[in-house]
């Protein structure tokens, strides 16, 4: 069954079609790169899966239910996470409470438990620690736990992004621009994360990125988006030399340096 | 069960404090006036962290929050005043109900304006408060005993230092647990990123509500003890301005903080009366001016509030240490 159906999604803000007949299959364990010019219609795609948009028309299924119209932290809470281009964590809070938070809807223990600090809440909020540093651990931060979100070097923001998304347990992760602002080091790294993460925690994952040279390195297949619309896909080689995704990015007439 | 060591700390800094209290009482440096202001400033205390959980931790900005003080002190006063007949046991339970009735208020009025953010937000609940005002004035149409206009007298004076206290530690704690849980962190996400929290798989229309009913309850709790504490309730105590009182001390002890929501709200209650004495009666009205500087100033100074975000160690839970890196002793890795 595929992880992800997509299927004749539009939205439209007024008389502006962000998104237009969009089509889309994920199938379990891919890497699936969406690229295309600023203003494409991307991040309105994510924001759509995501349930912070309602649909114009069109359905979304997630392991074979429909999920368009749904809230939010429902859709979170069936296993898609997500992170965002200008990073959203929960600044004032510190790295370890920034993942421990996204717990909430996991946790064994009631209201009551917690007012009075029973033994069924210290033996739970012990596992969600744990947990929680696991995670940590993995994308190294695990050294920072105590400070604040705020304090972290952009690179670490980021991390700490994936790891409260992974936090959620997803078996879908959105990734929407992970090196955006970095350099070709900090490039490497990411892609070596995110191969790390898909393969530990047993991720489909959909990728948006501007930076070519992860997109190629990293996905096995490439959507374009131009205009609202899909313009092409197939592989990261079919792509490179696709005359219509060269005019989407570079204009008319340009070819293949 | 064991008790942390700040949970230690926590009730040896509270057993001195009592002692002191005592100690004050029997050699008559603590007057009943003082007395009476020190009551105030727990009961006050109380409302105070309700607001905090609000908008300090859950950032929901309410511009109502004396409304919910006043329905609890005219629900508990007014149901002592008619049942009660000194019993203690109804003392008790006109306190509960008149937080119950301050929380379902918020929970009805809460599940549509909670739609709203930040200054709309505020917008409702002052428009919220000024109904409440209007309804108390004219309470008296409907139940004679509420006294309208002229404010109302009568609620056996139940409440006194010994019981205030107790009830003030033992929210205090509550208020604590609540915020070092899952809850609390709930809460406080949707503070820090309300989108981001959703996304996140966090229910947050629910929690929104859940934090302003605890909150409003809180009020309606202070407002029961002072209606027990006080002999007379008037409309005028709990109107636009009483909820600003609530607004300053949790902004001015910082946002986030219960350590500075605690210390302000006494601090608070002790400078007004504090002004009185050093005024006299000739200045009294320079009062107003005198605590809207401090205010300017302080804000100027320390735009963050006293505490921002941080507490005293005896305020915070035990928390489950992780060391970080090589040396960390738990096992295994859950579930």
């Amino acid at each position: 069954m595929p992880v992800l159906e997509i299927e004749n999604l539009s939205k439209a803000f007024g008389g502006l079609k962000a998104v237009n007949n969009f089509s889309l299959t994920l199938e379990e364990g891919e890497i699936v790169g969406l690229i295309g010019p600023n203003g494409a219609g991307k991040t309105t795609v994510f924001n759509l899966i995501t349930g912070l948009y309602k649909p114009t028309s069109g359905t979304i299924r997630f392991l074979g239910e429909e999920i368009s119209g749904l809230p939010p932290f429902k859709i979170s809470q069936r296993g898609i996470a997500r992170t965002f281009q200008n990073i959203r964590l929960f600044k004032g809070n510190t790295v370890l409470d920034n993942v421990r938070a996204v717990f909430h809807p996991r946790i064994k223990y009631n209201f009551f438990d917690a007012l009075l600090r029973t033994p069924r809440f210290t033996a739970e909020e012990l596992r969600v620690t744990q947990k929680a540093m696991e995670l940590l651990e993995a994308l190294n931060l695990d050294k920072r736990a105590n400070e604040k979100a705020a304090n972290l070097a952009y690179g670490d923001q980021r991390r700490l992004e994936i790891a409260r998304a992974l936090a959620t347990q997803p078996r879908l992760l959105l990734l929407d621009e992970p090196a955006a602002g970095m350099n070709p080091a900090e490039v490497r790294h990411m892609v070596q994360l995110i191969r790390f993460i898909k393969e530990k925690y047993k991720l489909t994952i959909l990728l948006i990125e501007h930076q070519m040279g992860m997109v190629m390195n990293l996905c096995e297949r490439l959507v374009v988006m131009d205009f609202g619309q899909i313009i092409a896909k197939g592989t990261p080689l079919e792509i490179r030399n696709n005359p219509v995704v060269l005019e989407a990015y570079l204009g008319k007439g340009a070819t293949v340096a | 069960m064991k008790l942390s060591r700040n949970t230690l700390f926590f009730f040896l800094g509270s057993a001195i404090f009592y002692a002191l209290v005592k100690i004050m009482q029997f050699n008559g440096i603590l007057t009943p006036y003082w007395q009476l202001v020190l009551d105030q400033a727990l009961i006050i205390v109380i409302g105070a962290l309700g607001l905090s959980i609000i908008y300090g931790f859950t950032g929901q900005f309410s511009l109502g929050h004396a409304a919910f003080y006043g329905i609890g002190a005219y629900t508990a006063g007014a149901l002592d005043k008619v049942y009660g007949n000194g019993n203690m046991l109804f003392f008790f339970l006109s306190l509960l109900i008149g937080a119950l009735v301050a929380g379902l208020v918020a929970f009805i009025i809460g599940l549509p304006i909670l739609r709203l953010r930040s200054d709309y937000l505020g917008i409702a609940t002052l428009g919220f408060g000024i109904i409440v005002r209007v309804g108390m004035e004219n309470g008296n149409k409907l139940f004679p005993v509420l006294g309208g206009a002229t404010g109302m007298s009568g609620t056996p004076q139940l409440a006194q230092f010994d019981l205030i206290f107790i009830l003030a530690l033992i929210i205090i704690l509550l208020v604590r647990n609540f915020i070092f849980s899952t809850y609390g962190r709930a809460c406080i996400s949707i503070r820090e990123d309300e989108i981001a929290a959703d996304v996140m798989g966090i229910d947050t229309t629910r929690y929104k509500i859940l934090a302003f009913v605890l909150g409003c309850a809180l009020a309606g709790l202070a407002g029961g003890i002072y209606a027990h504490r006080y002999p007379f309730l008037h409309p005028a105590s709990f109107d636009f301005l009483k909820s600003f009182d609530f607004l300053l001390i949790v902004v001015l002890g910082g946002l986030g903080s219960m350590t500075g929501t605690i210390i302000t709200a006494i601090g608070w209650v002790f400078l007004l009366e504090v002004l009185r004495v050093v005024l006299g009666q000739d200045f009294i009205d320079w009062r107003g001016v005198i605590y809207a500087l401090i205010l300017v100033v302080s804000i100027i100074v320390r735009p963050q509030g006293l505490f921002s975000g941080k507490e005293f160690r005896l305020l915070v839970p035990e928390q489950l240490k992780m060391a970080t890196g090589k040396e960390r002793t738990y096992a295994g890795s859950g579930n």
